[in-house]
């Protein structure tokens, strides 16, 4: 055993980051539905913008799909264009 | 033959009957060129998510029809002359979406289909 070791009485806690994952792909989605505003909401922040991939975790096809999907409720004003407290 | 869905949003100031009209007005036409009803969804009188014309509610019909592709230049200009009509959008569906619209008409899906009413 090295001397200058250092030893804790209990393990340190080191919190792993969750992986993210991409919902379309984990549970087989094919389809965003513009007129699904629930399930878009879920990608979009309190102002209405669309949130970033780094944050939803969506791969690059179906982050473009959801961007489609959002474009199109806001121009049937089915989602608004800028907003506040939308949640 | 393209699957289309046509969603369409009318003055809130029409009446049931003038809303069934404009439905069977634009049915109508499709069927004549040659296109057929998929299935017709009135979602009715619903509020915007912002004022379109001035006014704060809208009668939302979803209508998935299966057309050749020249109909809807047509249906576009009849759309755009018509003034019970606000807005319209017509959307091409791939295998994926027809899929979906199917499924979800019979009542398939369970993570967050709440849309629809």
């Amino acid at each position: 055993m090295a001397k200058n070791e250092i030893k804790y009485l209990t393990a340190i806690k080191q919190e792993k980051p969750k992986k993210k994952f991409c919902r379309f792909k984990k549970y087989g989605i094919k389809y965003v539905d513009y007129k699904d505003i629930d399930f878009l909401k879920k990608f979009i922040n309190e102002q209405g913008k669309m949130l970033p991939r780094r944050l939803s975790g969506n791969s690059l096809k179906y982050q473009r799909k959801v961007a489609d999907a959002v474009k199109k409720a806001r121009q049937m004003a089915l989602l608004p264009y800028v907003t506040d407290l939308l949640k | 033959m393209n699957n289309y869905e046509l969603m369409v949003i009318f003055t809130p100031v029409l009446s049931e009957e003038d809303f069934k009209a404009a439905q069977k007005k634009y049915t109508d036409m499709i069927e004549e060129n040659a296109g057929t009803i998929v299935h017709s969804n009135p979602w009715g009188l619903k509020s915007l998510a912002y004022p379109i014309q001035k006014k704060t509610t809208g009668i939302y019909w979803v209508l998935n029809f299966e057309a050749p592709a020249t109909f809807n230049e047509k249906m576009k200009i009849q759309m755009l002359r018509d003034d019970n009509v606000m807005r319209h959008m017509i959307t091409k569906l791939d295998k994926n979406a027809v899929e979906y619209n199917y499924t979800k008409r019979n009542g398939g899906f369970k993570l967050t289909q709440k849309a629809e009413a």
